[in-house]
């Protein structure tokens, strides 16, 4: 069914809490987006299809965060309870921002730009909305 | 990909400015500093100006909704200095918002329909918790893809700052010597949040220490001071606390006028020759991580409508949000090359003695960041560095007739560079 979803953050989201990384893709010009965009923004074809990522990618920017917003500092974070949020570049070439789980957010002079991750569906959801998560493999 | 600048059809400048003092006000709201602001601006007109002469006014505005629980702020701005009821509107690029007000007024002024406009900007922001204002500044980002995991505002630009010391080698003192420099014009200015430098920060800590009997701590300079968690906590790696520009409340007003009518109201005008402004993906969709492409097409159009080049430029007001955002300034203006900002900062060039002295107001960072006013405040600088009425942070040995303020918003969703001439 996954071709009749509309490309909107919703479904994004929907796929996610089903377990599944989706992007979507030009099929007229093939450029790859993820998060998915309904238009494409090199050739403005509407004509997109989902496309499942891998899941595997690196790190290509990330922060160690003392101070949160308000659903962090319920999730428990706070300054001696940092956590770790990143920019993760896919294998399939888009990037896209994450909480990243498997480093710890305490010693972030020891986190390497380049870090190998994967993608890791989280049960916990903040408000009403599961994330994106990736684990340092 | 940026389309080619034109020129206005009719030129424009400054004959006034204004601004309140930048800080946290628990007993002023927007509008009382917007009074201020805007007193201060009638007062500066040389040769007076008539407030039934203005004929419209723009706001920028990040969010009062949020912030304050007021919507719809301009005609309120608008009837508490007595213009109603003239056209008010507010416009809102999140720290961008006071850049987009100049350049609508200079746009409403070109144009022809208007000859005399109020540009402005106004944010109250200290009423509300840290973690609420986080809340609220984090919307600037795109909620759904980037605040959605826990990113935060300084969590992004401290992940462009990750990116930046992956691909040039920098290190947190990079990013620590501008907030140095910042803090020390900043003392010089009587508007600024903290009018102290990094050194009489440290210094009174040390006294304090001693006062209260406690060890009085051993730091050898700024630097060391700095590096201290205990002196200067974790925001977001590696920006720390005085890495992160701080939550101000303040308000600034510009007069905005037909170039043909300036002399009317002053013999020193300060002409606005160049803008652009652009807009770009958020950050996790860019190619580079480590430079605003927004500010690179902003910076472009402006040069190319002023006709002048990096080089003419004097003296700057950058957007230093963070301090890593003012070495990504320095180099997509072209003051630097891409990578050099921390070279350059450290050797001096930037300083207020230097070659290309950066934000002698002290930057957002240590004048303040009233979101929706800083893009305003920017250019009142720039008019009292023309104007040579910049008191003890006066730059010395340059009689400074190019100058350009640059704006962003957000992690550059939106840029907007302004380049003044005096004659």
């Amino acid at each position: 069914m996954t071709e009749e979803r509309k490309v909107t953050s919703n479904s994004f989201y929907q796929f996610l809490a089903e377990k599944k990384l989706m992007g979507s893709r030009c099929k007229k010009c093939q450029a790859l987006y993820l998060p998915p965009h309904p238009i494409c923004q090199k050739c403005y074809s509407t004509d997109m299809e989902w496309v499942e990522m891998k899941g595997s990618g690196k790190l290509a920017a990330f922060t160690a965060i003392s101070v949160g917003p308000t659903c962090t500092i319920a999730e428990g974070h706070d300054r001696n309870n940092p956590y770790l949020v990143g920019i993760v570049k896919m294998d399939e070439g888009p990037k896209i921002c994450g909480r990243i789980q498997g480093i710890d957010p305490r010693n972030p002079d020891k986190i390497k730009v380049g870090t190998p991750v994967k993608v890791e569906f989280p049960e916990r959801v903040i408000g009403s909305r599961c994330y994106v998560s990736f684990k340092a493999q | 990909m940026s389309r080619k600048a034109r020129k206005p059809a009719r030129g424009v400048a400054i004959v006034g400015a204004g601004m309140s003092k930048f800080g946290s006000f628990p007993d002023k709201n927007g509008r009382d500093l917007f009074v201020e602001a805007f007193t201060e601006m009638t007062k500066s007109v040389d040769k007076g100006i008539d407030i039934k002469d203005i004929e419209a006014l723009y706001v920028g505005n990040f969010s009062s909704d949020l912030f304050e629980g007021q919507g719809h702020i301009a005609p309120i701005m608008a009837d508490w200095v007595g213009l109603g009821p003239k056209p008010a509107t507010r416009v809102e690029g999140a720290c961008g918002s006071g850049g987009i007000s100049i350049r609508e007024g200079l746009i409403g002024i070109a144009s022809g329909i208007y000859d005399i406009v109020l540009v402005s900007g106004v944010e109250k922001m200290s009423t509300l918790p840290t973690e609420r204002v986080t809340d609220t500044l984090a919307s600037a980002a795109d909620t759904i893809y980037e605040g959605c995991c826990g990113f935060t505002f300084p969590g992004l630009y401290a992940a462009m700052a990750t990116a930046y010391m992956a691909k040039y080698g920098a290190t947190v003192e990079d990013f620590m010597r501008v907030g140095i420099k910042n803090h020390k014009n900043g003392a010089l200015n009587p508007k600024a949040q903290f009018n102290k430098s990094i050194r009489d920060l440290m210094n009174a800590r040390i006294e304090k220490a001693k006062q209260k009997g406690d060890p009085t701590p051993n730091w050898h300079d700024e630097l060391d001071f700095l590096k201290d968690p205990q002196a200067n906590p974790i925001v977001a790696w590696p920006m720390r606390l005085f890495d992160c520009s701080p939550i101000t409340d303040g308000a600034a007003c510009l007069l905005l006028v037909a170039e043909d009518l300036a002399k009317n109201f002053t013999d020193k005008p300060v002409y606005i020759i160049g803008s652009g402004q652009a807009s770009d993906h958020a950050l996790h969709e860019r190619e580079d991580m480590t430079t605003l492409l927004s500010a690179k097409i902003a910076a472009k159009e402006a040069y190319e409508m002023s006709g002048v080049t990096p080089k003419d430029i004097q003296i700057a007001e950058v957007h230093d949000c963070f301090t890593i955002a003012e070495l990504v300034a320095i180099e997509d203006l072209g003051f630097f090359k891409p990578g050099e900002g921390p070279r350059a900062t450290r050797e001096g060039l930037t300083a207020r003695e230097g070659a290309k002295p950066i934000n002698t107001s002290g930057g957002l960072k240590s004048k303040g960041h009233p979101v929706g006013a800083s893009g305003v405040g920017q250019a009142i600088e720039i008019w009292h560095q023309m104007r040579g009425t910049a008191g003890p942070r006066q730059v010395p040995g340059k009689d400074i007739r190019l100058a350009l303020t640059h704006n962003v918003g957000a992690t550059g969703g939106t840029c907007v560079v302004h380049i003044y001439e005096r004659r």
